[in-house]
């Protein structure tokens, strides 16, 4: 009973497939038009899935869309900053800077020096422009200084100035009648101040604040004032929409109690807002590639039937009945639909990568789930629009078909 | 005394206003070999479609082998013509992208279960062995016929009926066709022919010429048939 099967399920198969590859030349039109359905679908898919991703790293270009503040009084510490970047995940993270803020004084006038790790803060705001170059954390003399600054102490690129100020957790004393001036000085930076030579590395403008501030490196911040890393605040670019922002945001508050999250609105919503109309967009064009897939492969297999009519009242004429011949019909449409939805998964991803590396700028990950999920949606799409041609079967007579000279 | 194959009781196929076949009576013992004869529009695709159980009378009955087909339903009927109709036609109607061997096989995979040995030796039979693999535009015509044949014959039909089998083929080709027919007549096929051809017709053992829907004559040719087949032999 086995064999017998088998020997029929082997006779079906030889016919479905002989069909397709001994009739390729007039196939080849339905296996193009399933082919580049299946191409758009799967493309537009992977875009689908990766605009997100894609997009909210685009967004992370517009600045930090998370500070993180102390809660109370107290800074955050080098341990805390530490926790945060586990509890975030590194693969979260475009950016994070932490922010201690010291004022100083230059030619005794008083300004405000931010020590950060430069290199996090070039990422949070690569729109920031620089004339000249982002210091970094080996040649930490070298700073940048911003717009304002600049223009009010007539710096230049390689200048040098030199910032005073107190240490952290000292007081300022007054000066001791019985020393000279110079002895004085001394004295003074000795125990309760500190002085250093900066070079101006990079002229900060942005049109906000940052061009009032001074940016150095925050482990030589600390060193000159003589503390250890505190920071008072943190800024982060990470890459989530609105939601998981928020849920970052109740994570944070209840795993790391010291610290008070606050998400920046104005960006997140904005990303969702694009996002959500992009996606909109790509599912539109989806479902109208798949219902111009299913016309093609409609009239496609229309004319087949009638092309093939006298084929299908011979087999009739054998004693076929209209299930089996209709069976038969259907199975060339299910290969078509997966030779069809084989070619467009692999030629979708060539195009999906084109579009994400011209649009974004980036490479994409090949989803291996769109395989199986783009070929059953093509055998799907390829039967149903099969069904009304195959049902033609049943219309012919072959008296009259296999009669005609 | 052979059993009677076929019977065909007061038959009339009605279109309209046109009557093609009018009160037809004919019966046909297994075995038998018959040529059905007549100018065109005499009713003889009509009479073939009826009896391969394609198309039903209006009026009347058809018994094939013991069953009324005239009353049986169009699924009854392809499961009749399955099991008992052998059909050759005049363009062969091979699938064109199966080779001789794969047609052959479609008419045992409609019947019941392929066996490509069994086609092999239906075709060593028509003398197309070494055409096996072949697809139908590699064949000739005679060729394609003798697959169409072996196709016919594959599961053993109690009739084998051909439409003009050698209408598309020249003198040689008919002549290998009609002698595959003698040989399947001395087998004890029961053969119908329906054709134009006279040399053809005058090789049947029994030859019924219709005129206008109707039968005009029924020669038994029992006497002169095996001279007939001698003389088409030796031309």
């Amino acid at each position: 009973m086995a064999s017998r099967h088998g020997s029929r399920r082997r006779m079906y198969m030889k016919m479905v497939s002989s069909s397709l590859i001994r009739r390729a030349s007039r196939l080849i039109i339905a296996v193009l038009a399933i082919a580049i359905g299946a191409t758009i679908l799967s493309g537009l898919v992977t875009i689908y899935y990766d605009i997100p991703e894609q997009l909210g790293r685009e967004f992370r270009s517009y600045g930090a869309n998370l500070i993180i503040l102390p809660r109370g009084e107290a800074k955050i510490t080098r341990e805390t900053l530490n926790s945060l970047r586990d509890l975030i995940g590194e693969n979260k993270i475009v950016g994070m800077a932490p922010y201690r803020y010291q004022t100083v004084k230059i030619n005794e006038q008083p300004y405000i020096i931010a020590g950060t790790d430069l290199s996090q803060a070039e990422k949070n705001s690569p729109f920031w422009y620089i004339e000249g170059s982002w210091g970094n954390s080996q040649e930490t003399s070298r700073v940048m200084v911003g717009h304002e600054i600049a223009q009010t102490l007539n710096l230049k690129l390689g200048d040098t100035f030199t910032v005073q100020g107190v240490k952290y957790g000292q007081q300022a004393e007054a000066s001791r009648q019985d020393l000279s001036a110079e002895e004085n000085q001394k004295r003074d930076l000795a125990r309760q101040n500190f002085a250093k030579k900066l070079i101006v590395q990079g002229i900060v403008s942005t049109g906000g604040a940052e061009e009032g501030f001074i940016f150095a490196d925050v482990d030589m911040l600390d060193e000159l004032i003589g503390d250890t890393f505190r920071a008072d605040v943190i800024e982060c670019s990470i890459v989530a929409d609105a939601g998981e922002l928020t849920n970052l945001s109740t994570k944070i508050e209840r795993e790391i109690p010291e610290l008070q999250p606050r998400a920046v609105r104005r960006l997140t919503q904005s990303q969702d807002i694009v996002l959500g109309k992009l996606q909109a967009l790509v599912l539109l064009v989806t479902v109208v590639v798949l219902i111009i897939t299913m016309i093609s492969v409609y009239t496609t297999m229309m004319a087949m039937v009638a092309e093939r009519r006298r084929e299908i009242a011979l087999k009739k004429a054998l004693g076929a009945e209209n299930k089996l011949v209709m069976s038969e019909l259907l199975g060339e449409g299910v290969l078509l639909g997966f030779i069809g939805g084989t070619l467009g998964v692999f030629l979708g991803f060539e195009f999906a990568l084109r579009v994400s590396l011209n649009v974004f700028g980036r490479g994409i990950n090949f989803q291996w789930a769109l395989i199986p999920a783009t070929i059953a949606v093509f055998i799907t799409i390829t039967v149903l629009a099969s069904i009304i041609p195959v049902r033609k079967v049943m219309d012919i007579h072959p008296a009259i078909v296999l009669k005609g000279e | 005394m052979s059993r009677k194959i076929l019977e065909l009781k007061n038959v009339s196929k009605i279109y309209g206003n046109l009557k093609a076949l009018a009160d037809i009576n004919l019966s046909v013992n297994a075995g038998d070999w018959l040529s059905i004869m007549g100018p065109s529009g005499s009713g003889k695709t009509t009479m073939i479609n009826i009896i391969g159980c394609m198309d039903t009378p209006s009026i009347g009955s058809v018994i094939l082998d013991d069953i009324d087909i005239s009353k049986e339903n169009a699924a009854s009927l392809t499961r009749i013509r399955r099991d008992k109709i052998g059909l050759i036609f005049q363009q062969f109607h091979l699938i064109s992208y199966l080779t001789a061997v794969e047609n052959v096989m479609v008419a045992q995979y409609y019947h019941s279960m392929p066996d490509e040995q069994e086609a092999m030796e239906a075709l060593e039979k028509v003398g197309l062995a070494d055409r096996a693999r072949h697809l139908p535009a590699q064949l000739s015509g005679g060729e394609q016929q003798r697959v169409c044949i072996a196709r016919a014959l594959i599961n053993s039909p109690e009739i084998l009926l051909g439409d003009e089998p050698t209408g598309n083929l020249d003198e040689e080709n008919e002549g290998i066709v009609v002698d595959i027919f003698r040989r399947l007549h001395d087998e004890g096929v029961t053969i119908i022919i329906v054709t134009h051809d006279p040399e053809v017709g005058d090789v049947a053992q029994r030859k019924i010429i219709l005129e206008h829907g109707k039968i005009v004559d029924d020669i038994d040719q029992s006497a002169t048939f095996g001279e007939a087949l001698k003389l088409r032999h030796n031309n």
